[in-house]
């Protein structure tokens, strides 16, 4: 095995501690985009409006039938072609995870949605509140709080798919910790580093969740 | 008050209700009765538009409900009901759920509809449970704060469906007090589907009595009691007063 | 937004032999990477289950290390790093000899870290079957081995085909990583079209449609396999 070499860690500790600054800055503005464009998908597909259900159940299922990696050279593609000029490597990379994760995000709104007992509604509806007040008072708090371990796991797993960004060299842990790698030519050691940070970042969330949900059904 | 004329619905190919044709005058109490399945629960439930209806006509204080220019948001303001299940919304607190509606829909302030919340409270015996969430309180109570949340948007109408069926029984006395009080004091018009006949002997004004989606009788509550014309009314209330 | 439409590009012999080459990566990539899930997957979902203290800790370790790191690395890992772990002699073998390493370490990465989610949907069937069954079977004199070979994994592999359909269907959308450690799978030559010919639109749109038929005939085969399996009157919609 040789020599494992632990100073090329700390040598390089702020540059990769800015690359694990943008997994998790990306990964906190994608988990917001995210639930709010999924539950307005949610809502689209459950509403009775048929052209919008029918659309909003055509994107889920599109964006779940393909790999992320392709969503991201679409949009890395798509989003300056659209803006007609050049735009940072970040924005794009973020439109391409807020649109991928909305389509995850909409099926857990959709299932939270659809878990509020209709009484409610009725009960909101009989006096005589709007379908949008009724949404925001009643059924959406409601919703989200019934799916909070499941969001959070989702939030998770948005963390673990924004390594992805490597495919288009934006900085990021996993970049960062590659670039490392290779100019100090230490692999072993900066990708058995990168894999023990998410390691500690995934599992101590998923310890996070398994104490909401043991707290939620007490 | 309110009217229905031959009012018919379908589920499907399932037909729910068929031509059904009563009213309820200003200040009458009137209790819809019959066995499971009898659809009594959806005829009330048509009343506010909850469930549409595919014939006939249902006019509520001059107001369509039926038809396509019906505003309904505005009409259910009007009407307040009273759920089987209470359905209060268990993220808030007594004193909210009371507020919600009144806030939003019929604009008053924080201070005015918390005022009016408190004197309803108070009424229906709830007023030391304010501050509390519906998970805290027992059957019995949800049900009257789910009446003084009706009564907060002070309705011209007021209609119960099945208000006391899931409640045990020790709480089901204080409940219908609440609702016997709405109808001597208050003469609020009342439209009730139950079957706590003892109730309906009390404060009913007249019975309607269903079978299979469709109205049998529709009698003053004395004659319905003393005298039930058709066979099915006999066989359910024979049924119903033995216990 | 300027921009100049060819569709014409990926019919071209050259490019769509591209396509081609790539699909067929991607599907051999998927296909055996999800016979190891299959595999390694029940053995460390059953032993999850176990009674046995040191077997139960083990798969739940296995689980939870492979869950918890973004399969990116973890093909990194194997590809890169495993290599100047491993022994000299083996070290260099796997760096020069074995053959197609791209092909091997992607199926080993994607393998291992799907088993780790099998793991967990095998796991989650097999406590979903009602405890009363098991003391069913105990109580006719069954042993630990009989009371799963006969009664669980029976029924607990028949609740679990509907989940299974997602993570089968996540295994081709997975192979698509194999393109960062250099296998010319389906998307990588989708982008290689978009870099030679300019025409982003028209390769990516190919990938997106081929992609979307493969998850079709995913979905097929996973309905039939569960129309197949599903025990009458048990779960959900009877017959």
């Amino acid at each position: 095995m040789g020599d494992f070499d632990f100073d090329v860690i700390l040598n390089n500790l702020p540059f990769l501690w800015q690359g694990l600054q943008l997994s998790l800055w990306l990964t906190f503005l994608a988990v917001l985009g995210g639930i709010a464009l999924g539950t307005l998908l949610a809502l689209a597909r459950l509403s009775g409006i048929k052209p919008l259900a029918i659309f909003a159940a055509a994107y889920v299922n599109l964006i779940r039938s393909v790999p992320l990696i392709l969503v991201i050279f679409w949009f890395y593609f798509l989003v300056p072609l659209a803006l007609g000029r050049p735009i940072g490597g970040f924005y794009s990379a973020l439109i391409a995870f807020v649109m991928f994760e909305a389509a995850y995000y909409s099926e857990i709104m959709r299932a939270g949605i659809q878990s509020v007992r209709t009484g409610q509604v009725h009960a909101g509806q009989a006096t005589g509140l709007g379908y949008w007040q009724i949404q925001r008072y009643i059924v959406l708090p409601q919703a989200f709080r019934n799916m909070i371990p499941i969001l959070v796991t989702q939030g998770i797993i948005l963390f673990q798919d924004t390594s992805l960004v490597f495919v288009v060299s934006l900085r990021d842990l996993m970049t960062a910790s590659s670039i490392v790698a290779r100019t100090e030519g230490r692999l072993v050691e900066m990708y058995l580093f990168a894999a023990l940070v998410y390691f500690v970042i995934c599992f101590s969330g998923s310890l996070f969740v398994r104490r909401l949900q043991a707290r939620m059904t007490t | 008050m309110i009217e229905m004329k031959n009012v018919s619905k379908w589920y499907g190919d399932f037909k729910v209700l068929t031509d059904c044709t009563t009213k309820v005058a200003k200040g009458e109490v009137v209790v819809v009765c019959g066995p499971s399945g009898s659809g009594k629960s959806t005829l009330i439930k048509c009343v506010n538009g909850l469930e549409p209806v595919q014939e006939g006509r249902i006019v509520v204080d001059g107001a369509e409900v039926t038809g396509s220019g019906a505003k309904l948001t505005k009409l259910r303001a009007k009407i307040g009901m009273v759920f089987q299940h209470f359905e209060l919304y268990p993220h808030m607190s007594v004193r909210d759920n009371l507020c919600l509606a009144q806030e939003k829909v019929l604009g008053r302030t924080r201070k005015e509809a918390e005022a009016r919340s408190e004197t309803l409270l108070t009424r229906v015996g709830m007023i030391d449970h304010v501050a509390k969430y519906p998970g805290q309180l027992s059957g019995g109570q949800q049900q009257r704060v789910a009446i003084a949340r009706a009564l907060a948007m002070d309705p011209i109408a007021m209609l119960f469906d099945e208000p006391t069926s899931a409640l045990d029984p020790e709480m089901i006395k204080e409940v219908l007090d609440v609702m016997v009080g709405l109808a001597r004091d208050d003469g609020m018009t009342m439209m009730v589907v139950t079957h706590e006949m003892g109730f309906a002997r009390k404060v009913a004004d007249r019975v309607v009595f269903m079978d299979a989606g469709a109205i049998v009788e529709d009698r003053p509550t004395k004659e319905f009691f003393d005298a039930p014309e058709s066979e099915r009314a006999q066989d359910f209330l024979s049924k119903i007063l033995q216990n | 937004m300027n921009y100049n439409w060819n569709w014409s590009v990926l019919w071209e012999p050259e490019y769509f032999g591209w396509l081609l080459s790539g699909l067929g990566w991607t599907v051999s990539v998927a296909l055996c990477a999800w016979v190891i899930a299959i595999v390694v997957g029940s053995l460390v979902g059953v032993g999850r289950t176990l009674p046995n203290k040191v077997v139960s800790t083990l798969c739940t370790t296995y689980v939870e290390l492979f869950r918890n790191v973004p399969l990116l690395v973890q093909m990194f890992i194997w590809y890169f790093a495993v290599p100047e772990m491993l022994p000299e002699d083996a070290g260099r073998w796997m760096k020069r000899d074995m053959p197609q390493p791209e092909f091997v370490t992607a199926v080993v990465a994607l393998g291992l870290y799907t088993a780790s989610r099998v793991a967990e949907q095998v796991r989650a069937g097999i406590e979903a079957v009602p405890s009363g069954l098991k003391s069913a079977a105990t109580a006719q004199g069954m042993g630990v081995a009989q009371v799963y070979r006969y009664v669980l994994l029976p029924i607990s592999f028949r609740l679990i085909v509907p989940p299974m359909t997602s993570e089968f269907l996540t295994v081709f959308k997975n192979s698509s990583l194999a393109l960062t450690i250099g296998l010319l799978e389906l998307t990588a030559q989708s982008q290689q079209i978009a870099e030679y010919t300019f025409q982003s639109f028209e390769a990516y749109t190919a990938a997106t449609v081929i992609y979307v038929f493969i998850a079709l005939c995913a979905t097929i085969v996973m309905t039939v396999l569960e129309r197949y399996t599903r025990i009458p009157g048990y779960v959900g919609k009877g017959n």
